[in-house]
């Protein structure tokens, strides 16, 4: 599903260019649940910007779905982010004018989805993340956990392929941290790639890859075997 | 992304900044209300002025000396500086011969001082015949108007306006009183009713005499200009002719003079009131450029205070030209609404200007309004078209850090 072959990013800071990723080769499997830990400035943002092709690698080839995307145009990115990638964020980024259902509209707005569709398959998403209550507050009525469940929901309306999360407990408490998780994992569970960013030691433990990162460059690399409940012939020893 | 979508995402997207909005809105509005104030005063004056022509009725040439090739209002401007060879109360009374010809009425036309019993005022002076009163049709008070007299005979009385009689007068009746006018002693034979304009003089100002007198005040002896009524419409070309030929074989075989019918003279006024009229729309329409600045200043805040949410649009998967789209379509709305609101004011500022001058029908264009409507929202595309490039342009990795 996503394939890196040397990624570079570059950034220039005054007169000093700063390498955020050096050479970065990395495979990532469709179905995965992947986190990607790392000190601060180790490069794990710029790494997920660069999955969700919100960023450009200055060189490097980048293979999504078994297409090279490195030389699209803005709107070719744009309109692969729209097909298959989800984004989930640590500050939520819900539109305060709008309501939570509004925001989860937003994404099939640009589309060009038909109103009533659009309500509809909006009011799905907020049940299936446990806000059927809460559709028409705005986001300032609602507490951290329901925003960024407002804000899972608008990130899978359009049913993408690839769910990015930059550290989506972040500014959460640890329960509604928890319920988040669960939801994400749920989501994973039904078959979308989840790649996260994260702090929490926990939620590393809990990926399958599991992606440590210093000064732009992976450096660790686990792979746990999926675990599956009552299961327990794979547990590392 | 639907079109009803996009201009519901730009509106409450303007909504949010009501104090620049409005601001904005009334930029505009002052600027498209201006154009239609303004070309309403133009066209007002050209209809004035088309209406007065009209109502001397249809068969009326106007004669002015000195020849003017160019014709239309030249010849009138040409009668100012004066003219070579004067064009005298002989050559009236010879005019008067055409068979063509029913009326002459020649004209001198002058300012004077008049003096009743210590009250005293400045006055236009018109030096006439009673053929005057048969073209404009004119009402009195009291009196007569200048009666039928020798064209020669410059016996000294007059015929004053409304507002002259009641400064001098008061209440009590003009009509068989001495004035003094200049340095001459003149009875007054009637006052006119209060009224109106006629043929751009204000009547309660003005003060008849017969040509004569008018003549010997000013010291001239060329009649400056002169209506003739002919018989029939259908002889106007006949007695233009006679008129020339005749003034030919009396100046020595100089044309000296011009001859113009109303058609033309109707024209040419038309062509200045034209030019004028554009001139103020123009004049208005530069308020408009200027508020197009303040649609920019208006929609690069909003892009600068929303880069988060372009930054999330775009991570949504929003192409740069539905971004473009969403800020140009805020920014006509906005010019689309001043406009609006810039139309009731100028059209309320119109209707208050007819009730304070019922004489004159004071009416916007129909050009005008609708260029100064297209004009706005040109503006506001043009002035949107920077700050919408910018948007689409932020980078969406910083666009969604705010920076």
């Amino acid at each position: 599903m996503i394939r890196f072959e040397n990624i570079c990013r570059d950034f220039k800071v005054g007169d000093e260019i700063v390498h955020a990723l050096k050479d970065v080769n990395q495979h990532i499997e469709a179905g995965e649940y992947a986190s990607i830990m790392g000190p601060s400035g180790s490069g794990k943002s710029t790494l997920l910007n660069v999955l969700g092709l919100l960023d450009t690698p200055s060189s490097g080839r980048y293979w999504l779905n078994g297409r090279d995307v490195s030389e699209l145009t803005d709107d070719e990115l744009a309109a692969t982010r729209q097909k298959f990638i989800g984004f989930v964020f640590q500050s939520f980024h819900l539109i305060q004018r709008m309501t939570a259902l509004e925001n989860v509209e937003l994404p099939m707005v640009l589309a060009g989805v038909a109103p009533a569709e659009r309500r509809d398959r909006a009011s799905q998403m907020l049940c299936k993340t446990g806000l059927e209550d809460r559709m028409t507050h705005r986001p300032d009525q609602l507490s951290g956990g329901q925003r960024q469940r407002v804000a899972i929901a608008r990130s899978i309306v359009m049913e993408p392929k690839i769910l990015l999360a930059d550290e989506p407990t972040g500014n959460l408490d640890s329960q509604s941290g928890k319920e988040v998780l669960d939801i994400l994992e749920g989501l994973h569970a039904e078959g979308l790639t989840l790649i996260l960013v994260t702090h929490d030691p926990v939620i590393g433990q809990r990926s399958h890859l599991h992606l440590r990162m210093t000064d732009g460059v992976i450096h660790a690399e686990r792979r746990h075997q999926q675990r599956l409940p009552g299961d327990d012939s794979h547990a590392p020893a | 992304m639907r079109l009803l979508d996009r201009n519901q995402m730009a509106l409450t997207a303007v909504v949010r900044y009501p104090l620049r909005s409005s601001m904005l809105l009334v930029a505009i509005a002052i600027g498209v209300a201006a154009v239609l104030v303004l070309t309403a005063l133009g066209e007002g004056a050209r209809l004035y002025v088309t209406s007065q022509f009209n109502s001397l009725g249809t068969h009326l040439l106007f004669v002015a000396p000195g020849k003017n090739e160019v014709g239309g209002l030249g010849g009138i401007a040409g009668s100012l500086g004066g003219s070579p060879r004067p064009f005298t109360l002989d050559d009236v009374r010879a005019l008067g011969r055409s068979p063509y010809i029913a009326t002459t009425t020649p004209m001198v036309m002058g300012t004077a001082n008049i003096n009743y019993q210590g009250l005293e005022r400045d006055i236009s002076v018109l030096g006439t015949t009673h053929t005057m009163k048969r073209l404009f049709d004119y009402e009195l008070n009291s009196g007569r108007f200048l009666p039928e007299l020798d064209l020669d005979n410059a016996t000294p009385m007059c015929v004053i306006g409304d507002t002259i009689a009641r400064e001098l007068f008061g209440n009590a009746e003009p009509v068989g009183k001495w004035v003094r006018m200049g340095d001459r002693r003149v009875r007054v034979i009637g006052a006119l009713s209060q009224g109106g304009q006629t043929g751009g003089h204000d009547l309660d100002e003005a003060v008849f005499v017969p040509i004569a007198f008018a003549m010997q005040i000013y010291d001239t002896e060329s009649v400056q200009r002169m209506m003739v009524e002919t018989t029939s419409a259908e002889s106007m070309v006949k007695a233009k002719k006679d008129i020339l030929d005749i003034i030919k074989a009396r100046h020595f075989g100089h044309e000296d003079i011009t001859v113009m019918d109303q058609g033309t003279i109707l024209d040419t006024f038309n062509k200045i009131f034209l030019v004028l009229t554009s001139t103020l729309a123009g004049i208005a329409a530069i308020s408009l450029a200027v508020a197009g600045t303040l649609i920019m200043n208006v929609m690069l805040v909003a892009v600068s205070q929303r880069t988060a949410e372009i930054g999330l649009l775009k991570a949504l998967g929003a192409r740069r030209g539905q971004i473009i789209g969403l800020f140009l379509t805020g920014a006509t709305m906005l010019s689309l609404l001043g406009a609006v609101v810039g139309v009731l004011v100028g059209y309320a500022c119109i209707e208050l200007l007819r009730q304070v001058y019922p004489l004159i029908d004071f009416r916007a264009p129909d050009w005008a309004v609708i260029s100064a409507v297209l004009m706005a929202l040109a503006s506001g595309l043009l002035f949107g078209i920077m700050p919408a490039r910018r948007a689409a342009d932020l980078d969406p990795v910083e666009a969604l850090a705010g920076h």
